[in-house]
């Protein structure tokens, strides 16, 4: 795969970036700064900094509770998404969406659905939108292994087939419906590239740890998307190296399995690759610090930030900013 | 004026606004080359084409998701549900993602769009084709209900809905689709959140929705002629927004409150009125308050067992007249 060095780095930032500010906002809950639950997306950066580098600033993101990296891959605000983690008045949805709903309209990205598959169909209808008006944007929509079980994943697939929607289903499959092993509830051995078929879309399977490969797959089928060629399914092989929610410490995983899969994590991979390229170890060092330092002022601008007032608990039910069911 | 049936006049609504404005789609099953399971939808597919009438499959999740993901960027989308009753295969749409996403992205997101859906009993499908679910929309922050009774509240009520920019979901009563009435013609739109008086009187006040306004505008006129009783008929047809403001006055008028409700018993939306009349203009009332409702029992089939399910004329007279008199 040819890139050039520019969009290789920009990879390599994006996922540093992902995965600081991941370690961040676990450190952050560990010092009760953060409250309520986060799914951390540690381990499987290489898949939302690879779609965020290659999407048109345009096309729209829609991901799932597991999405402050697909959010942040957007080039949202990092402080709006540790205000919003943390709860405070700088957050993204002034407090009121929290760890699973991120959402930043102004750079495309969407919305984080917490309801497993709900996500699937929206991202159909933003896809139906741009195909109506023929403004060649593309929906990308990220969900992980789990959500090929549910109906509306079914539904969402068929769908967007029949309609010929530009639309990419992203399946990150780490092996784990939440506690469960995806292979011990599924019905095939690759729970989205397996279902392909079934709607007359090509099987892709890819390595979700290698951002280049899922930078040039996502490129290659977003283009055909825009081009009018219908949507794509991709699953991406990859692995969680927390547990699922905060709660879970990942006890069921067998012996190993973590240790063999750190061995291939992303940016260990990715940083390897770089300096094999011949890039001079000291510009990562830089991007590197360049990453850290945004994600220590991320945090303490976010620190800063008041809670959010009282007053707002009564609005923005409604368009017209009101919460008012009666007259 | 012309006259229309209920089920024209939707396909007069929709009309409306699809040549008012290009953004405006339709999508549903079997809406558009079959002109709607009930036909409410006649002509629609020929007049604009199958670029923006658009049948789907039997997929109600991807039916609303994709009115919601439309509605989010740039679209006004119409989504037909079939049956309400179907609205729980496609509930976490409706709940969890089309009502909360405004508040939960504190405004980012609004979502301009419509729901239709035939709601009702009265055409002996039994128990998962016939049932009133207008309270299962009532009691979720961010969507809102309404339910016309006549063929130009449909029209009027379905172009405001379209134009609102927030969720809508409108409950066409499926036995009322052969109804006629006056509709005005051209441009014809309705505001939602307003309850409308369509009858005065001074004994008790009777509040109602859909096919249960003419259930009790006729119970009304047989109170008067045989028995004395003077109803006033308010008819609500929004449920939220809720025109408290006229409810309240017209049951303070009355001294008496009846809420005729085709929904099941417990948490019907007549409970919900019946609660602000009680906190609100207590010591206006005269008498306990009385709600008329189906059972609380799945829908029965037959014919005899589902006219004595559902409020009929002849038991709102009854329980009227053994109540108020």
């Amino acid at each position: 795969m040819t890139l050039g060095h520019d969009i290789r780095l920009e990879l390599y930032r994006s996922q540093l970036e992902l995965r600081y500010c991941e370690k961040r906002a676990y450190d952050l809950f560990l010092q009760n700064l953060i409250k309520g639950t986060s799914h951390l997306s540690l381990g499987q950066e290489a898949i939302a900094a690879g779609f965020g580098v290659a999407m048109r600033p345009d096309d729209w993101t829609f991901c799932t509770y597991r999405g402050h990296a697909h959010t942040l891959a957007r080039g949202v605000s990092m402080t709006g998404v540790l205000g919003e983690l943390m709860g405070r008045q700088c957050g993204l949805l002034g407090g009121k969406g929290g760890s699973m709903h991120l959402t930043d309209v102004s750079k495309g990205a969407m919305g984080s659905y917490a309801i497993i598959g709900a996500h699937l169909p929206v991202a159909a209808g933003a896809a139906w939108s741009a195909q109506y008006r023929g403004t060649e944007q593309v929906a990308v929509c990220f969900f992980g292994d789990g959500t090929t079980n549910i109906g509306a994943f079914h539904e969402a697939l068929n769908f967007s087939v029949i309609w010929k929607l530009p639309v990419i289903f992203v399946c990150e499959n780490n092996l784990y419906m939440e506690y469960t092993p995806i292979s011990t509830v599924t019905a095939v051995e690759h729970p989205a590239a397996d279902r392909a078929s079934a709607y007359g879309l090509e099987k892709i399977i890819i390595d979700g740890n290698d951002a280049d490969e899922v930078y040039h797959t996502a490129g290659k089928y977003m283009e055909r998307a825009r081009k009018g060629g219908g949507p794509a399914l991709i699953e991406c092989m990859t692995y969680r190296h927390s547990g699922h929610s905060r709660a879970d410490p990942g006890k069921y995983r067998p012996e190993g399995e973590l240790e063999r899969w750190l061995e291939r994590d992303p940016i260990k991979m990715y940083r390897e690759r770089l300096l094999g390229l011949g890039i001079v170890e000291a510009t990562l060092v830089d991007i590197e610090g360049e990453s850290m330092r945004k994600v220590d002022e991320a945090t303490e601008a976010a620190k800063a930030s008041p809670v959010p007032s009282i007053d707002q608990i009564d609005k923005n039910v409604w368009a017209d900013g009101s919460t008012a069911w009666r007259n | 004026m012309a006259e229309l049936t209920y089920r024209d006049a939707v396909a007069a609504g929709i009309a409306q606004e699809m040549r008012r404005d290009e953004n405006v789609v339709f999508l549903g099953e079997d809406i558009g080359a079959a002109g709607g399971v009930f036909k409410a939808t006649v002509g629609l597919f020929e007049e604009f084409g199958p670029r923006r009438v658009r049948d789907t499959p039997i997929s109600e999740q991807a039916i609303l998701g994709a009115a919601m993901g439309a509605a989010m960027t740039g679209l006004k989308p119409i989504a037909e549900i079939m049956f309400s009753d179907f609205l729980a295969v496609c509930w976490d749409l409706v709940a969890n993602e089309i009502a909360k996403t405004r508040y939960m992205t504190d405004g980012q997101i609004t979502l301009p769009l419509v729901i239709r859906t035939a709601n009702g009993a009265g055409s002996r499908f039994g128990a998962q084709h016939s049932q009133s679910v207008e309270n299962w929309a009532m009691m979720i922050p961010g969507i809102k209900v309404i339910a016309p009774a006549f063929p130009a509240d449909v029209k009027g009520l379905i172009a405001a809905a379209v134009r609102d920019p927030d969720p809508v979901i409108i409950f066409e009563q499926k036995s009322l689709y052969a109804f006629k009435g006056e509709v005005p013609d051209g441009d014809h739109v309705e505001e939602i959140g307003k309850a409308k008086v369509l009858r005065h009187g001074t004994d008790c006040t009777i509040v109602a929705l859909a096919l249960m306004v003419h259930r009790a505008l006729a119970a009304a006129e047989i109170l008067q002629r045989d028995h004395g009783i003077s109803c006033t008929v308010v008819d609500v047809r929004s449920l939220v927004p809720l025109d408290t403001v006229t409810i309240l006055a017209e049951v303070a008028k009355t001294g008496r409150l009846v809420t005729i409700e085709e929904n099941p018993r417990l948490c019907g939306w007549g409970a919900e009125i019946a609660s602000i009349v009680a906190d609100e203009i207590f010591w206006d009332l005269d008498g306990p308050i009385i709600r008329i409702t189906t059972p609380h029992i799945p829908l029965p089939s037959a014919d005899l067992l589902e006219d004595n399910t559902i409020p009929s004329v002849e038991r709102v007279v009854r329980e009227i007249r053994e109540k108020i008199d």
